[in-house]
């Protein structure tokens, strides 16, 4: 994703229609930004190199 | 003030002494939610035949020669996430007023209610628990005690604007990214967020779940402690419950500060203005001159908040679906936008979270607590939306949990305690432990209030 600028707008269109969520119109432009937000969070993350040792951290206990 | 400023262990002891009855305590209570509440807006439902028939019960035992626990008749109430058997859980949405009332009520109400405490209802919060304001457009915003023009901060703002009300003197929260920390901060009252797993979700609405927790507001340490405890221990009713035994913090309290080994938080957490000079002052009294840096703690906000939008909007999924158009407004478009998130992006942020926790327990090998601001500022104003920090001005919603939300990423037991200077506005401090160390912190927020730098007293409503 630092690879070239992230499409919020056809992201969004592209990933609600392909997990089934139906967007209203007057909602669009606020998701766009909200998943402008979250995207700009991830890219922080995604910045950051990590081990392959580090595991995800959710508890389980079977 | 009256006997009902009283903190909670401080009603209890006048009821166990017999110079008042429950029912004296909570008919007064009653009566202080029924004045003041329509200027805070704090509280969705009053549990009155409930909380007079609790409140008889102690009363009887009492008579009976027997012990009625150790908050006997203190009244309190809980975010109205929690099940209260009878009540539906809302958790501030419109869309679960749909569903049939809690049979039961959640295990930490009960375990209170166990120790004498008398729940008289349950307290407005943003829907769903996501938001630091409060501002919910279903149930109308929680307004701050201290100045209700301004916002009483959240999830939990309707705890901290019962508590520093005057109208309960202990509430409970749930704290995903700083839900008890901010309220507490912005209303001016002590909040303790525990390590994560140790006290049962069970019965709260969920949030996120590999970040949620739940935890008491009050206006005293003692009130924090005595509570907590009540509430401790395994619950095989919550997943993320550790199992830990019960570790009673109000009798470490009295030992104070002394011999914790405490350090500033600088860098990330510096802060600038009201929120520095609170730190400085907790800093100063606490005689405090080392300053420690927290590595990666923005990088580490940013894994919670992709987490976070990731894990509630999966939890509301069938319903952004189904009906989008039922949510709030203030929190619709976020859950929209979580559902979308890439599961790439999800499991890298839960992956850094455990290199963060690495490098956060390396730091409390020679380090027992960390002082940091709970807020960036005080309550803004309920219609102001972008707040300015240090000269830059920012989203308030968000920006309020900048410093709350990297410490709460990895579970680490808070307990936020509140400055206010003479005829201004609260604002908190946090106090980090290591993890399963809660009554460290308890301590040093004891020895604060001893000191008379915390003010959590009840404001004129």
């Amino acid at each position: 994703m630092a690879d070239r600028p992230f499409d919020a707008e056809t992201f969004v269109d592209a990933a609600a229609a392909l997990t089934g969520l139906p967007l209203d119109p007057a909602h669009r432009p606020g998701v766009i930004l909200n998943i402008e937000r979250i995207a700009e969070m991830a890219a922080l993350v995604m910045a950051f190199p990590l081990p392959k040792e580090t595991e995800p951290a959710p508890v389980f206990r079977p | 003030m009256s006997d009902f400023d009283a903190d909670a262990l401080g009603i209890a002891a006048a009821v166990r002494g017999g110079t008042l009855s429950a029912v004296e305590v909570t008919e007064a209570a009653l009566a202080r939610i029924a004045s003041r509440d329509p200027a805070l807006n704090s509280f969705t439902a009053v549990t009155e035949a409930r909380a007079l028939a609790a409140a008889h019960a102690v009363d009887s035992v009492l008579a009976r020669g027997e012990d009625p626990g150790p908050l006997a008749g203190a009244p309190f109430a809980v975010k109205n996430l929690f099940d209260v058997e009878g009540l539906v859980t809302v958790a501030g949405s419109k869309i679960d007023r749909e569903r049939p009332p809690a049979t039961a009520d959640a295990t930490i109400v009960r375990r209170l209610a166990g120790a004498g405490a008398v729940l008289v209802g349950a307290l407005n919060m943003d829907e769903y628990a996501y938001g630091f304001t409060t501002k919910n457009t279903h149930y109308g915003p929680a307004h701050n005690p201290h100045d209700p023009a301004r916002v009483a901060g959240g999830s939990s703002g309707g705890s901290g604007a019962a508590v520093a009300g005057g109208l309960v003197p202990l509430a409970l929260g749930s704290d995903t990214n700083g839900s008890i920390r901010v309220p507490a901060s912005l209303c001016g009252t002590f909040g303790l967020k525990p390590t994560y797993g140790r006290l049962s979700r069970a019965g709260a609405r969920l949030f996120a779940a590999s970040l949620d927790h739940v935890g008491p507001l009050a206006r005293s340490v003692g009130d924090l402690a005595a509570a907590y405890d009540a509430m401790q221990g395994p619950d095989p009713g919550d997943p993320a419950s550790a199992g830990r035994a019960v570790e009673p913090a109000l009798p470490e309290l009295a030992r104070g500060a002394a011999g914790l080994r405490i350090a500033v938080a600088g860098g990330y957490f510096a802060g600038a203005g009201e929120a520095r000079a609170a730190v400085e002052r907790v800093a100063h009294a606490l005689g405090v001159s080392r300053t420690i840096e927290i590595p990666e703690a923005a990088r580490a906000r940013a894994a919670a908040f992709v987490i976070t939008a990731s894990e509630g909007a999966n939890l509301h999924f069938a319903d952004l679906k189904a009906r989008a158009g039922d949510f709030d407004p203030m929190t619709r478009d976020r859950f929209l936008a979580g559902a979308l998130v890439p599961a790439n992006w999800v499991i890298q942020a839960q992956r850094f979270r455990r290199w963060y926790r690495e490098q956060l327990l390396a730091l409390f090998n020679d380090t027992d607590i960390l002082l940091m601001p709970a807020t960036p500022c005080s309550a803004p104003r309920i219609g102001e939306d972008m707040i300015e920090i240090d000269g830059a001005l920012v989203p308030s919603r968000p920006y309020l949990g900048v410093y709350t939300q990297p410490l709460s990423f990895i579970g680490l037991p808070i307990v936020a305690v509140p400055l206010r200077e003479a005829g201004g506005l609260p604002i908190g401090v946090q106090i980090a432990a290591a993890p399963w160390r809660e009554s460290d912190a308890l301590r040093v927020a004891r020895t604060l209030e001893r000191a008379g730098v915390t003010n959590a007293e009840v404001a004129n409503v």
